[in-house]
């Protein structure tokens, strides 16, 4: 018994994580019968048949009839900066309003590029602020506060 | 035939008046302006602009307009399915399959332009099947029991598998993962709220866009910015903008096909406008001489389910229109648009307000035309957008993104909520798992339990209810024969190679 596709073993694990995790979940409801079904009912079924799915693509992962697959390189740094921007975005919004939001989600965003270039990230912050002034905050009037609390108020 | 007519002329008196024709205009305008954007489907592009349309006197007017935002939007999500493999929304899904990849290859003009032609052909048809048949077609839907309407929902969902690339497993796996998502929030029936760790924003359930918006959007973006070697960049071949008579000729058919499908399956609710184009795009690379092309940049695999996908659209109309019945979450905006109006929408509708309601029928048409007319000559503009460098491009997507998972409920917590489907999107593309599938599980997942648990309420907790009644076993008996089709050995082996040699 040898893995011969690394990235099926994984996504059967994957799936059998969480069709587990829901089955057991859903015993927190009442699962009733077939005929009155409770709210626990629907989702214990799909969680077991995906638990099942689960189990059947790891098991495939060492069939011989499987191509050779490994997982290919995780890129850390491009998914802590761009999640990294979206975050900083959401929290700091409602204090500090959208244009200081924007205007770190694009700077932080920025970085996770290889080629980055600070005059292009300058214009492209210039050039979304003015936007997104002119689309969301006049033209669809969005709800968001514009400039930070402490000198809007 | 005679009514038909002098109720398509009452309609067209009330479509073309300036006031209507012209907001029909800026509705078409805004829609595909805002459904451009990448990450922003018609859902949140109607839902960001309805409450423009408070403020109007006329109901008519409001409705007429609102349907122009959602034909604008939806061609203007095709548009950025087809330039950034970004879909919008589910329908448009199927859209990125070859749409991008003729992008890719320079022939995003000729995708953008048949896409354009096709929908309006598919608009104009539909348009006069709905004035047609809205009151014998609703009966179709009148046969429809809770059980038929699982049976085609399963139907939907292996046929979806059937398409996705890779492992048969994986993607029904992903269909049922999508279903659970589908679950969290709070249940219908019972009013429990499950899975949401009593986190209050969860019990509403989690957003369309923002898992669309986190395992799309942020996923793509994540993996685009990893391969640091081989990006791609179009601006060398952007090529002619009009598609050549040989692909023009290839498109007609599919046009007609992905017409007649999408019309038909758009009446049923449940996603008829995203069963539309899967399907579509599934009976082209059945017919197809050359099946190997699709998933390479085949213009039929744009052309059938574009053409499905706004015929589908269309027709979903007839049911809200003619039972007030919404089988769209866009079709439920519009029936709260009409409920804002004092509109009951249902089968009364048709008799007390014979203007409104043939008038926002032939509105359709003329919506169809303005927005040829209005796309034709921009699809230039749309391609310029290619030229632009990926490292300027990824912020400002990224920044459409996040305003606008947060303008769904004007709150930040769906923002945050875009970060755990990143991660999840991120993931899946590790491993090789197609998201597309589920997307339509998490869309179906609720609908699917509540007609689940009314047949089974139906027949006293009798499964044989889905194979004794005749239409329910059928579609499900198709989905048995997909699923055979599959694993048929020597399927399998075809199969295998085909997505091999696209990876390649």
């Amino acid at each position: 018994m040898r893995i011969r596709n690394h990235r099926d073993l994984w996504a059967g694990v994957m799936f059998f994580v969480f069709g587990a995790g829901f089955a057991l979940g859903s015993l927190n409801y009442q699962v009733g019968s077939a005929a009155r079904m409770g709210p626990g009912y629907f989702p214990l079924l799909l969680g077991i048949i995906l638990a099942l799915l689960g189990l059947a693509i790891f098991a495939g992962a060492f069939a011989t009839s499987n191509e050779e697959l490994q997982i290919s390189k995780v890129g850390w740094w491009e998914i802590g900066l761009i999640l990294g921007a979206v975050a900083l975005f959401a929290l700091v919004l409602p204090q500090l309003g959208i244009i200081v939001a924007i205007t770190l989600l694009i700077v932080v965003a920025a970085f996770a590029s290889h080629e980055f270039r600070l005059r292009d990230t300058i214009i492209s912050i210039i050039v979304l602020l003015v936007m997104s002034y002119l689309v969301f905050v006049k033209g669809l009037e969005l709800q968001f506060p514009l400039w930070p609390k402490f000198i809007s108020n | 035939m005679d009514a038909l007519l002098s109720n398509l002329a009452l309609g067209l008196s009330t479509a073309v008046t300036l006031d209507n024709i012209t907001f029909c205009f800026i509705g078409v305008l805004l829609g595909t302006l805002i459904g451009v954007l990448p990450g922003i489907g018609p859902l949140a592009t109607i839902a960001m602009l309805l409450p423009a349309t408070y403020k109007m006197t006329d109901p008519t007017t409001a409705l007429i307009m609102l349907a122009g935002i959602y034909y604008g939007a939806q061609y203007g999500g095709s548009t950025t399915a087809i330039l950034v493999n970004l879909p919008g929304e589910t329908s448009s899904v199927v859209t990125t399959l070859d749409g991008y990849q003729m992008a890719r290859k320079g022939r995003a003009g000729p995708a953008l332009a048949i896409s354009a032609i096709g929908s309006f052909f598919a608009g104009t048809v539909a348009t006069f099947l709905i004035a047609a048949f809205a009151p014998p077609l609703s009966e179709i839907a009148f046969k429809f029991g809770p059980a038929e309407y699982f049976a085609l929902m399963v139907l939907g969902m292996i046929a979806a598998v059937v398409l996705a690339h890779g492992s048969f497993l994986k993607a029904l796996a992903m269909v049922v993962l999508g279903l659970l998502l589908g679950m969290i929030g709070t249940d219908v029936n019972s009013g429990v709220a499950r899975f949401s760790f009593d986190v209050p924003e969860l019990t509403d359930g989690i957003e369309f866009v923002v898992v669309a918006m986190g395992m799309f959007g942020f996923g793509e973006i994540i993996a685009n910015l990893e391969q640091k070697e081989h990006r791609e960049v179009f601006t060398s071949k952007v090529g002619r903008l009009l598609p050549s008579m040989q692909e023009f000729k290839a498109s007609v058919l599919p046009i007609f096909r992905g017409t007649a499908i999408g019309s038909m399956l758009g009446i049923l609710p449940g996603g008829g406008s995203v069963l539309g184009s899967f399907s579509s795009y599934a009976i082209e690379k059945k017919l197809s001489k050359h099946p190997e092309q699709f998933g390479k940049g085949a213009i039929e695999g744009v052309a059938g389910p574009e053409s499905a996908n706004n015929a589908g659209a269309q027709t979903s109309f007839i049911p809200m229109l003619t039972l007030g019945i919404p089988t769209t979450p866009v079709m439920a905006l519009m029936v709260a648009a009409m409920m804002i109006h004092n509109i009951q929408p249902g089968p009364q509708v048709m008799t007390s307000n014979p203007p409104l309601f043939w008038g926002l029928i032939t509105s359709m048409w003329v919506g169809n035309l303005l927005l040829v007319i209005l796309n034709l000559p921009l699809i230039g503009l749309w391609i310029k957008l290619l030229t632009v460098p990926y490292r300027v491009l990824y912020p400002a997507i990224l920044l459409f993104c996040v305003i606008g998972a947060y303008s769904i409920n004007n709150n930040v917590f769906d923002v945050f909520m875009t970060l755990p489907f990143a991660v999840l999107g991120y993931l899946f593309k590790k491993l090789d798992c197609e998201p597309a599938p589920l997307l339509l599980g998490f869309v179906l997942g609720e609908l699917m339990e509540e007609y689940l648990r009314r047949a089974m309420t139906i027949s006293r907790g009798d499964w044989s209810v889905f194979i004794t009644r005749p239409l329910s076993a059928t579609m499900l008996g198709i989905a048995l024969v997909l699923v055979v089709i599959v694993f048929m050995p020597a399927i399998a082996k075809k199969r295998k190679e085909a997505f091999a040699e696209e990876e390649g």
